[in-house]
């Protein structure tokens, strides 16, 4: 099995990538501003929401519904979307989805793609892999556009370049698109992104997506998206390729009335983002002649069979953890190692990958809660959290000194003579520790005082 | 053993064994409006979208194009084939979409089309793409898009659009609401980018 998930397996610790990130003011400016705004922006539309908890929990249980018969929906997918003209192609993993989305465009002598933006397809590296094999893979969302002009690293899952400003996005297209004039508005900067692409997507014969929601009872596919880019390149090309994870499916086409209200306000704090595209198979007159659609696993089985972190496979990529998340706001997206950032990426990187991978990410959270409180599906994020922590310490890939601690603390308050005794101890050796302190620990951490009796003393001695 | 088989043989292995509860569905269908206030709420999120919003009769159709395009300063437009030939106002060149050339239509002053259904609450168009709709391409690649909303097709809330689809499932869909758009810059929302940059919206009844 060759699972990727980016450059995940290859990725610095977050806390050493971190402290980098931190020293950067300009990033993280940037991703303040960026995420203050959408935040705002999120909780107004969803305060108007009488009924979003109501909105939640069906979401949350259309989800459970889902993986309790994935299989089932998967082949009624298969089987709905064949009948009505698609080809399903199954993928193991990461190279094998690759290795058939080339074979398609090769087999029509064609070496360029127009892509909507896909995290899937960050996952499975495919821009790599095309370009190894000869094939231009152009990016037309705008956020992945400033991403692959910058040569840069996606550092948010639905902004991607939200860590770069106007004034930078300005002076990286005049460069790369070689224009000697453009203003410094959003509009001015959008307007050349639209110059820059239109001529491409009038003329490149395959288009690339994934998808935000696949529907088992029709076969039909969504793409949510804002900028015209995503209908483009699903209507225009001869040839259509989508990829999604299995867990994209959604048992029925009434379904996407929960989950259309959730996502955009969730996303982009909007009532509803300006387009989405459903369509099944291939419509005569009207659309590419071909379809594809590649079901990938990359992983997500081994998450599945997890019972008590399987609901990771809910998340419908809002980014909503992200903006909230105050780890998130102050190291951005980079610091992660991962495609998937913030709080659902600390879970679910490690989950995908292996969990002898980012083995950092479990513990770049404080726990505050905020996640799952926003989160649409309702992931319980800060429990799935510990129970990678605790799946981490079981394994013996602790940090060392903690794995120690923890153990000597188990033993110790197992039994109370054993607690008694360590009581004492601590009153006796806390001069000794206040001076030399943890290593790792207390350098950002308070050593607590120790009070000058024990609660036992306390107790035994008239409690005064 | 194939991909499919051994990713179905893996799914059967890690899933759950006990079947969750069915899911609720508490959420709000309808928000009870009266047909004048579904359309003010229509139009109004429309108007924050930075779409433009007008209103006429059934006979008042060709008129009220007229005034469209004349605001405009526009001549020509690409419509359907099989699009209702009595909307269509005299002083005009409608070009039908006979299969058309993508560069045919990106050189157009911009399309007119009709919806299958609408959204009062998001302020949501959807189109099936019939036969007064077009084709996708026609109102995408155009700069400006003219669309024709009948009142009694505007619904309440997303529920209720999606369920006005029904018929119409297995069609190519789209929803928009307002103009194309991004906020991949800074996260502030800008009209503009690929799809039309100009969206008027005539509701008819």
């Amino acid at each position: 099995m060759s699972i990727h998930v980016g450059e995940a397996a290859e990725a610095p610790d977050f806390k050493k990538a971190a402290h980098v990130l931190l020293g950067n003011k300009q990033v993280r400016a940037n991703v303040r501003r960026a995420t203050e705004t959408i935040r705002n922006k999120r909780a107004n539309v969803v305060g108007e929401m009488p009924d979003w908890e109501d909105l939640r929990n069906s979401a949350a249980a259309i989800k459970q519904n889902v993986l309790r018969n994935l299989d089932t929906y998967l082949e009624q997918f298969e089987a709905a979307c064949t009948k009505a003209g698609g080809k399903v192609h199954w993928a193991r993993d990461a190279d094998e989805a690759n290795r058939i989305i080339i074979g398609i465009i090769q087999g029509h002598q064609q070496t360029e793609i127009i892509k909507v933006k896909t995290m899937t397809s960050d996952e499975t590296r495919l821009n790599v892999a095309l370009e190894a094999a000869g094939i231009t893979p152009w990016e037309t969302d705008l956020a992945d556009l400033i991403i692959q002009l910058g040569h840069d690293k996606p550092s948010h899952i639905v902004v991607p370049a939200l860590h770069k400003n106007k004034t930078e996005i300005r002076e990286l297209f005049m460069r790369t698109m070689g224009l000697t004039e453009l203003g410094s508005k959003p509009e001015d900067l959008a307007a050349a992104a639209r110059q820059y692409l239109r001529e491409r997507f009038l003329r490149v014969k395959v288009g690339f997506s994934g998808a935000n929601f696949a529907v088992a009872e029709t076969g039909s596919v969504c793409v949510v998206e804002s900028e015209g880019n995503g209908r483009m390149c699903v209507t225009l090309p001869d040839v259509m390729i989508t990829m999604l994870g299995i867990e994209k499916i959604i048992p029925s086409f009434d379904d996407l009335e929960v989950f259309l209200q959730l996502l955009p306000r969730s996303a982009t704090g909007e009532r509803m983002n300006p387009y989405n595209s459903i369509w099944t198979g291939v419509t005569p007159g009207d659309g590419p002649k071909e379809f594809h659609v590649i079901l990938l696993d990359n992983g997500r089985t081994k998450v599945l069979a997890d019972g008590e972190s399987r609901e990771t496979l809910h998340c419908i990529r809002c980014a909503a953890c992200l903006n909230t998340c105050p780890v998130y706001r102050q190291t951005g997206g980079h610091a992660y190692g991962s495609i998937y950032s913030g709080p659902i990426g600390a879970i679910l990187t490690p989950q995908l990958q292996g969990m002898e991978h980012s083995q950092s990410l479990p513990y770049a959270s404080s726990l505050c809660g905020a996640c799952y409180e926003v989160c649409p599906v309702k992931i319980n994020i800060p429990e799935i959290l510990i129970h990678l922590r605790r799946r981490i310490v079981e394994n013996g890939d602790a940090p060392q000194t903690e794995r120690i601690g923890m153990n000597m603390a188990a033993f110790t308050f197992a039994d109370s003579k054993r607690l008694g005794v360590a009581q004492k101890l601590v009153q006796l050796g806390n001069k000794p520790m206040e001076a030399i302190g943890l290593p790792g620990w207390s350098a950002a951490r308070d050593m607590p005082v120790v009070p000058k009796e024990t609660f036992r003393e306390w107790w035994a001695g008239g409690r005064k | 053993m194939s991909a499919k088989n051994e990713i179905l043989r893996d799914i059967r292995r890690a899933k759950a064994t006990v079947d969750p509860p069915a899911p609720p569905r508490a959420y709000r269908t309808t928000l009870g409006l009266d047909r004048e206030q579904r359309l003010e709420l229509f139009t109004d999120r429309l108007v924050d979208y930075n779409a433009t919003v007008s209103r006429c009769t059934e006979a008042g159709i060709p008129d009220a194009i007229a005034a469209a395009l004349n605001a405009r300063g526009k001549q020509s437009l690409i419509v359907p084939p099989a699009i209702e030939p009595a909307w269509l106002p005299a002083g005009f060149r409608f070009i039908p979409d006979e299969a058309l050339d993508y560069q045919v239509i990106d050189r157009s002053e911009g399309a007119l089309t009709a919806c299958t259904a609408a959204i009062a609450f998001t302020g949501t168009i959807i189109l099936s793409h019939g036969k007064n709709e077009g084709r996708r391409a026609i109102s995408l690649i155009p700069d400006y898009h003219l669309c024709l909303v009948r009142a009694d097709q505007v619904v309440d809330t997303v529920p209720e659009g999606i369920r006005a689809l029904s018929g119409y499932r297995t069609r190519p869909l789209t929803t928009i609401s307002g103009p194309s758009a991004t906020a991949d810059i800074e996260m502030i929302r800008v009209k503009g980018v690929h799809g039309p940059r100009t969206l008027d919206v005539i509701i008819v009844g």
